[in-house]
Formats: C-alpha cells, structure tokens, sequence
C-alpha cells in the first residue's frame, strides 16, 4: 500500500447515470432518515462502477447528495484500496494478488508478464486500455497464482495464459474467467479424487440424530 | 455519588465520568495525547493506559471508560507502566525526533511524556515515514511528518470552530492529516488548531523560528479586539510581544481565541508612534513633550469650550477615558464621545450590557439575533451558541444578513421592520423558557438606532424575555472600550456634539480644537480645518490628520481596566513598556492637564483609579459580570427611543473583521488574513 492520493488531472464536472442514481437512491432508502450518509461506501462503489473510478468531482457530488462535508467522503474514498482515485484501463484492470501463497506459485512471473505487456504497475497504459496493479490476498489461494481481471477471477494462471489473457483482452474479447489449470473450481486437477462414491449423495449413509449435541439441559421436573 | 478506588484511594464521582477523569479527581495525572476536556472522545493514541479491576487482565484506555461503581483504577503498576512504554515507542517510531527545529519544543506533550515513559535509546532499524506538509492557510504551519494521528485538529474543526474541513485520509502507516484539497482553513479560531495540536504538527506559521518558550516573560491580560476581553496571556522578549495566547476563563472563553487576538502581536511593533510630532507647513516634525504640550496649550486657550471636541477610540483603557473625560469637563467641554460608530446607545446600564452573559447563553433555548454578525463580531459568543446549539436544545432565529454562522437559523428578515413580525420563530420565543434577543452594532448605529433598540426591547418584553431570575436582553458591542466609556458616562454633555456632530462641526469650521484618545474609526480626513490633537500608538487615520501627535501605550503596554459587553470589568497586566518616549495615556493627560490649567488631581494610576472607582463603582466589581442580578429594576420600555422602522437593511458592524481597529491595520499576518477572506468569500461568486 503506498500513499494515495486524488489524480492530478481531474474532469470539470461529475454527472451521476440514471441507472447510478436509481441504485444510489435505493441504497439511500435502506438507511432511516437522516442516517443518509451511512450509503457513502456503496455509492462510491456504483460511481465506481460508473466511471471506472472515483474522481474529485464526483466526491463532491456524493457529498452533496449524502449531506455529508466532502472532507468526510474522501476520508472514506481514501481509506479503501478497493476505490480507484485515477482513471484505469478502458478494455481491463488487473489485479494480481502478490500475497505469499501467490508468490511461492509464481506471481512473481505474472507480475513481469504485466510489466512487459502494459507498463509500469499503478499505471495506466500509454493506449489508456490497461492498468494493472499488486493487491493483497484475493482469498483464492487454492488457485494460486492468480489475478482479479475486472470483475472476474483468473486463477491457476501461468505467464502464458496470462500473456493470452491480456492479448485476448486487447483485441476485444472477453476471455473466460476461472481456472486456466483445466480444473473445475477448486477441485484437483484431473476431477475430484475424495467423496466420489455416489452412495454418499442418495441419503442412504445419513442416521437420525437423537438429540443436538449442544442443546441446554432441560430443567428437571418440579 | 458512586464511589471508586485509584490506586486504593476511594474517591466519589459523578455519574457519566469516565475512568481518565475520576483518576484525575484523586490527583493522579493520566498522560494523553488524542484526549480534550472540550472534545468528543476518540481514544486513539493509547497513551492513556491504565489498569482496572474488574476487567481483563489488560491494560484499558482511561479516556473512554466510562468509571463504574466500585471500580478500582490503578495508574502506577509495573503492567501500566510498561504498557504506556510501549505505546510511546511506537508513536516514536514514526516521529521525526527533530525537536532542536521544532517550534514545538519546550511546550510538547509528546517531549514531556517521552521524560517519564520514553526509552533511552530506539530499536527501530527500519525506515521512519515521512509526510508532505500541508497548506493550511497562513496562521497553520504544518510538518506533518511530526503528526501522532490523535485526530484533536480534526475534531477541534468539526466540533468546536464548525468548520469540518479537516480530515484524515489514507490509512495505516499512510494516514495523513489534511484540509480539504489543501484549502486554508476558513475559520475566526484556526489558530487555536495549533494549540491543541500535542506535538509540533501544527504550529503557528507567522511566529515560526521566533522564539523559545522558555525565554519568554508570561503576563496575564485582557483581549481588546473585540469587546469580550477574553482571557490572554502575553508573552514578551524584551520589548516585543512575541505571541498571544489563551488563557482559560470559562464564563468568557473558555480555552480558545480568535485569530485575532492572536495574531494581531506582529502589528505591536510597526506604525508605531514613539515620539511627540507636530504638524508644520503640512508636515510632521519631531518635536518635543513640552513644544508638543505647549502647542495645545496654544490652540486651546485660544478657543472657547464649546468649539472644542474629545472622542475616544475603540481600544482605550478606562482610565485614560476617565482622565480625559475629567479634564475636559474641566475645561467646560460639553461635546465628548466614545461610540464612534454612533451607536445610540447609552442610559440604564442594563440597557447596552449582554445581560444574559456569555456562559448564560448556555441555557438559553430561543436566541434572536437581530443585525449582528457573531461570528465575526465576537467570534467566541458565536462558539458559545454553536456550542449551545449542538446540544440540540437552541432555535436560532435572525434578523440581518444571512451569513455562514456555523449553526442552523432562521432567517427572518433583513432590516428592522421585521422586529414587528417575528413570524413563525415568535411562537418559537413565545414557548422557550429562556429566550433571549442580542443587538448588534449594526442595528443601532445611524439615526434610526435608537428607534431600533427600543422595538427589540418591546420585543424583549413581549416575549417574556426579562425576569428576575434571567436577562435575555443582550446588546452585543465591538470595541472593547465602550462598555467603561458608557458606565463613566463618556457621552455628550446636555447640549453637546456627538461623534457625527463634533465631525460636522470640523468640517464646517464651527469647531477648533479635537482631541482625538485613540480614535481612528471616524471620517478623520473630513475634519476641516479643525486643530486634531491625537494620543495613540499607532500612527494610523487619527494620527495622519493630527496637528499634534502625542504617543502613547499600545494595550499591552499599560496597566488597564476594561469592561466588556457582559458589563464585567476586568484589569489588565503591562506586558511591555511604551515604544520610545511614548507614556501611558493617563499620564500623558496628567502632565497636559498642567499645562492647560486644570490640573488633575491624581498623581498616580492608584490614585486615578481610586476616583475612577469611587464616581463609578461598577469598575471596582472587578471579574464581576451582573446578568440577571438587575434584571428586576431594568425596565425595558425606558429603553431605547421611540421611532419609525424603517426597512432598509441592516449594516454590517465590520467591514472587515481582520482590519477593525490600528494594530490591526498595523499587523502584516492579519493583511494576510483579511487579503485570504476577501478571496474566499468571492471564490463562489466566480465559480457561478
Ligand atoms: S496534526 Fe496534531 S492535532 Fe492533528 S492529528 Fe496530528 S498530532 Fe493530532
Ligand atoms: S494469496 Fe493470492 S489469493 Fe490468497
Ligand atoms: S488519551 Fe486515551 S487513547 Fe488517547
């Protein structure tokens, strides 16, 4: 994590979409009144979604929607790695996770693959189409290494199929997210090895529980 | 009471106390960072550590606990200690340790708690963070690498000045402190941003590098910028005021000042007046006491009383207005004044003190503010109401213009007319138990201001607003001498000029001689031909005009009683001596009182003040405020004059809050200030 900060080059001006706005106000609905500022988090992640990051503009435009002091919404927007405060890639933004299980199978790699194929990381591409960025554990370790691509996972990557990815993404097309190992989910490679007697499915192996093990104990009988 | 042990003491305390202050009450001292008496609880720093029984076998922070019934608090275990070790060798892990350049050093808590909890040497290898500084506005220095994150700056802001545009952004080791897109901070109370900050964060930027602590000589004094004289204490080298600081007076101040009574100190040492001059062929020569003296003598022997003028200005202390009020009544002078701005006030004390008091504005729950501008008029009244308001309890309501008062209001309307329709907020102070209305100079200069007292006093009394056990009539001033000047009776003689009268007859040549005490807010260039004499220490409009200039001490420079708004008279310490030849202004009248003929009978200030004391003795209730204690005697429909409302709007009382009286006009920091506001009050204009 390093510093963050708002981008240097900011637009004029902020103008919600009607569908952001339409999902702004059902958020804002969930709160009782005037607890309104208790929706800044998704919001800023609808504007987010909107823009593809969250400009100084729009700040201020939460702000004023929410009622709340502006210096309060960038205190939140800056607060979470997960808001984008400068523009990134129009066609993909990469995430690849550079915590240990991720590393020790090779994220490394897949870092350089990135760095040879868009540029700098936290950066945007000379093109404007790709930004990738290190983040922290994405909770797929099982998958390592992988990458978070948009809003999709990308695991058991290899520096080819991430090199084929970012190729894929660069012609325009959406390639397949999940496993590039050829497994399903989590499972091991070449299909489940445990648990694959059918019998354990049908119900037969289940036995009636008497009692719940925790359960208190009655009151003995006056 | 419920009861606890500290460190085996029993103590009693009041329910809600948290375990940080019921410590306190049996004596022991609980070090903090992050914790303000005045602020909300943040409980961040955890230096506050302290061990409790019963609870879990860790250290708790004191700060945020609230106390229970037979709690036991123990502040000096082996565990608290080294708990409160711990938590400093982390804050020092990030902390630059360049105290040997920090303005700080000398009055840091992060200095004086690393004495008793610091670590001799440190165990950290790795690199320390660094922060970029941050443009706060020209009062706030900031080395932001020096900042522990104990938020105070942040809450101070939102809390207490209103103004919530400080933040924290990042976070973890990222965390920064900042404004808003680095904008100076808009507040009349910035400065005391730097107080609270514990460490060297947030320093004053106009006295860096200027001083240590230590070598300053600390006196006791009374603010005069405006007309509250909250608690200072100024701090001199040698001759120089180096910095004003608060002090703590809970029915005035509380702990906190305006910006300008801070900053206006630089201004004590230029324009200043620091020898007798005399006005020859257009210019100003040097000259002499006696040549000075022997000039006035002159001109005013030559002339009859009648054509002869006193007005004192806006920072005098009383004892100088006494002396010059008596030896111009000694002369036969009828056309004396101290309300420059005209202001028609005067008669029944009641009638333009703020009777409710500045600490009773705390009970009040329906204000009305008719033509006045709290938050630039009297900055800590209006923290007072905003304070008051958060709890909640407080409608506001305003006649005048509408302007960013830190609190909700409503707006009623924006000149007098509207005191006849109050609307919808007059059921408002018809239902509150303590309402209160609070004039200010805005309403009640011009001709119509005495018409305009007295519909606020009907006002006042049509809402119940006077009682015996409660005063809601409030005339807030500006200047900090008028409320002496209106108790010793510096207003007109029957039959005398006032301050617009004694200018017209300058201008038409009816008058000759004008002795001008520190008056520098009148139409000085329209005196005509009149013979101007002024005593003051800052060669500003009065001085510019004068035919003779006498020097004398600036407010810090002379022992002074003062009487503020709350009609609460309040004695002055001299922190440094005249500029040059300059004299107290008293002694100054003393010596020319000699030379006119009508010698003064006082020989020393406890002389003066003794006959000031006995003709009026108000002055010697001294820290007294009366509020409500008069209420019974005060009748409102006395008050004021009766007259047509007209609906022009109210005026401001302040053109512009940072250049209201000559050390002010005198002090670069406060051209800054005011150059700052201009801009920021016209940023929205152009952005529409
Ligand atoms: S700047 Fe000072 S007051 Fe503000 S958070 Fe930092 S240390 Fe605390
Ligand atoms: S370490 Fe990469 S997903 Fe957990
Ligand atoms: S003073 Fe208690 S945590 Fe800071």
């Amino acid at each position: 994590m390093s510093v963050r900060r708002l981008a240097k080059d900011q637009p004029a001006s902020f103008a919600f979409a009607p569908e952001t706005l339409a999902l702004a106000n059902w958020w804002i609905g969930k709160y009782p009144a005037g607890r309104q500022r208790s929706a800044v988090i998704p919001i800023l992640w609808l504007v987010q979604k909107q823009d593809g990051w969250v400009s100084e503009p729009a700040i201020r435009a939460i702000a004023a929607m929410l009622n709340m002091d502006v210096i309060r919404v960038l205190e939140v927007a800056t607060f979470y790695t997960m808001f984008q405060l400068e523009p990134v890639g129009r066609k993909a933004l990469i995430q690849v996770c550079g915590t240990t299980p991720c590393q020790l199978r090779g994220s490394l790699e897949l870092m350089a693959v990135c760095k040879d194929k868009i540029g700098a990381k936290d950066h945007l591409s000379a093109d404007g189409d790709f930004t990738w960025q290190e983040v922290e554990c994405l909770g797929a370790c099982v998958n390592a290494p992988m990458a978070q691509i948009n809003d999709y996972y990308y695991e058991d990557l290899t520096p080819e199929s991430l090199a084929k990815i970012i190729d894929d993404f660069r012609a325009g097309s959406a390639p397949k997210p999940g496993s590039y190992a050829g497994r399903h989910t989590s499972e091991p490679e070449g299909g489940a090895l445990t648990l694959t007697d059918p019998a354990l499915y049908d119900g037969k192996a289940g036995k009636p529980i008497k009692s719940l093990p925790n359960l208190p104990k009655p009151e003995p009988a006056a | 009471m419920p009861k606890a042990k500290v460190n085996g003491v029993e103590v009693e305390f009041e329910p809600g106390m948290t375990a940080l202050q019921v410590a306190e009450l049996a004596g022991e001292e609980i070090p903090r960072f992050c914790y303000h008496e005045r602020l909300s609880i943040a409980g961040n720093c955890r230096m506050c550590l302290v061990e409790v029984k019963p609870g879990p076998p860790k250290p708790a922070a004191s700060c945020a606990l609230p106390a229970a019934e037979n709690m036991e608090i123990f502040t000096n275990t082996p565990m608290v200690k080294k708990a409160r070790e711990g938590v400093l060798e982390f804050l020092l892990i990030n902390h630059p340790l360049d105290c040997p350049i920090c303005d700080q050093g000398g009055e840091c808590d992060l200095q004086d708690e690393t004495l008793g909890y610091g670590r001799d040497d440190s165990r950290f290898q790795e690199n320390k963070r660094a922060v970029e500084e941050k443009f706060m506005g020209p009062l706030i220095k900031t080395v932001m690498t020096r900042c522990i994150q104990c938020t105070r700056c942040v809450r101070f802001a939102a809390e207490i000045a209103g103004v919530p545009e400080l933040g924290m952004i990042g976070r973890g080791e990222d965390a920064e402190i900042t404004t808003y897109l680095e904008g100076a901070v808009t507040s009349e109370l910035s400065g005391n941003l730097a107080d609270i900050c514990p460490v060297g964060a947030l320093t004053h930027k106009p006295w860096a590098f200027n001083y240590r602590p230590w070598e300053l000589k600390k006196t006791e004094g009374v603010d005069v910028m405006d007309a509250l004289g909250s608690a200072i204490r100024i701090d001199t080298r040698g001759p120089e005021v180096m910095r004003i600081l608060p002090r703590i007076n809970e029915e005035i101040n509380e702990e906190w000042i305006s910006d300008k009574t801070r900053h206006v100190c630089d201004g004590l040492m230029r324009q200043r007046l620091d020898r007798p001059y005399i006005r020859e062929k257009g210019r100003l020569r040097e000259a002499t006491w006696a040549e000075a003296f022997a000039a006035v003598a002159k001109r005013v022997s030559a002339t009859t009383p009648d054509k002869m003028g006193l007005i004192a200005g806006d920072l005098q202390d009383a004892e100088s207005m006494k002396a010059a009020m008596d030896l111009f009544t000694a002369l036969g002078v009828k056309n004396i004044d101290c309300r420059q701005d005209g202001a028609q006030l005067g008669g029944a004390r009641e009638s333009y003190l703020f009777n409710t008091t500045i600490l009773g504005l705390e009970a009040c729950d329906a204000l009305l503010l008719v033509g006045t501008n709290p938050r630039r008029e009297a900055a800590l009244v209006n923290a007072r109401i905003r304070k008051t308001w958060l709890t909640g309890k407080l409608q506001v309501g305003l006649i005048g213009e509408a302007a960013d008062l830190n609190y909700g209001y409503e707006h009623i309307g924006a000149g007098p007319a509207s005191l006849a329709k109050l609307g919808a907020f007059g059921k408002v102070l018809k239902a509150a138990a303590n309402p209160a209305i609070i004039i200010g100079q805005g309403a009640l200069t011009g001709p119509g201001g005495a018409a305009v007292l007295r519909a606020a006093a009907k006002v006042a009394a049509d809402h119940k607003m006077v009682r015996a056990d409660w005063n809601g009539f409030n005339v807030l001033h500006t200047a900090a001498a008028r409320v002496g000047g209106l108790d010793m009776g510096f207003t007109p003689r029957k039959g005398g000029k006032d301050v617009a009268g004694m200018i017209e007859a300058a201008a038409s040549g009816k008058l000759d001689v004008l002795f001008l005490l520190g008056a520098d807010e009148i139409a000085a260039d329209k005196l005509g031909s009149a013979f101007v004499v002024y005593l003051g220490s800052h060669g500003d409009a009065g001085a510019n005009r004068a035919d003779v200039v006498l020097p004398g001490a600036a407010y810090t420079e002379k022992p002074g009683i003062y009487v503020n708004t709350e009609g609460r008279a309040q004695v002055m310490g001299r922190a440094a001596f005249p500029k040059g030849e300059a004299r107290e202004d008293w002694a100054v009248i003393r010596a020319l009182s000699e030379h006119l003929g009508k010698q003064l009978p006082y020989d020393s200030l406890e002389a003066l003040r003794a006959r000031l004391m006995q003709d009026h003795p108000t002055f010697g209730q001294v820290d007294y405020a009366p509020g409500a204690s008069t209420a019974a005697g005060f009748d409102l429909k006395s008050v004021g004059e009766e007259g047509a409302l007209s609906d022009k709007a109210f005026a401001g009382a302040l053109s512009d809050f940072y250049l209201t009286n000559p050390i002010a006009r005198a002090s670069v920091t406060m051209a800054e200030c005011s150059a700052l506001a201009i801009s920021v009050r016209r940023a929205p204009l152009a952005a529409e």
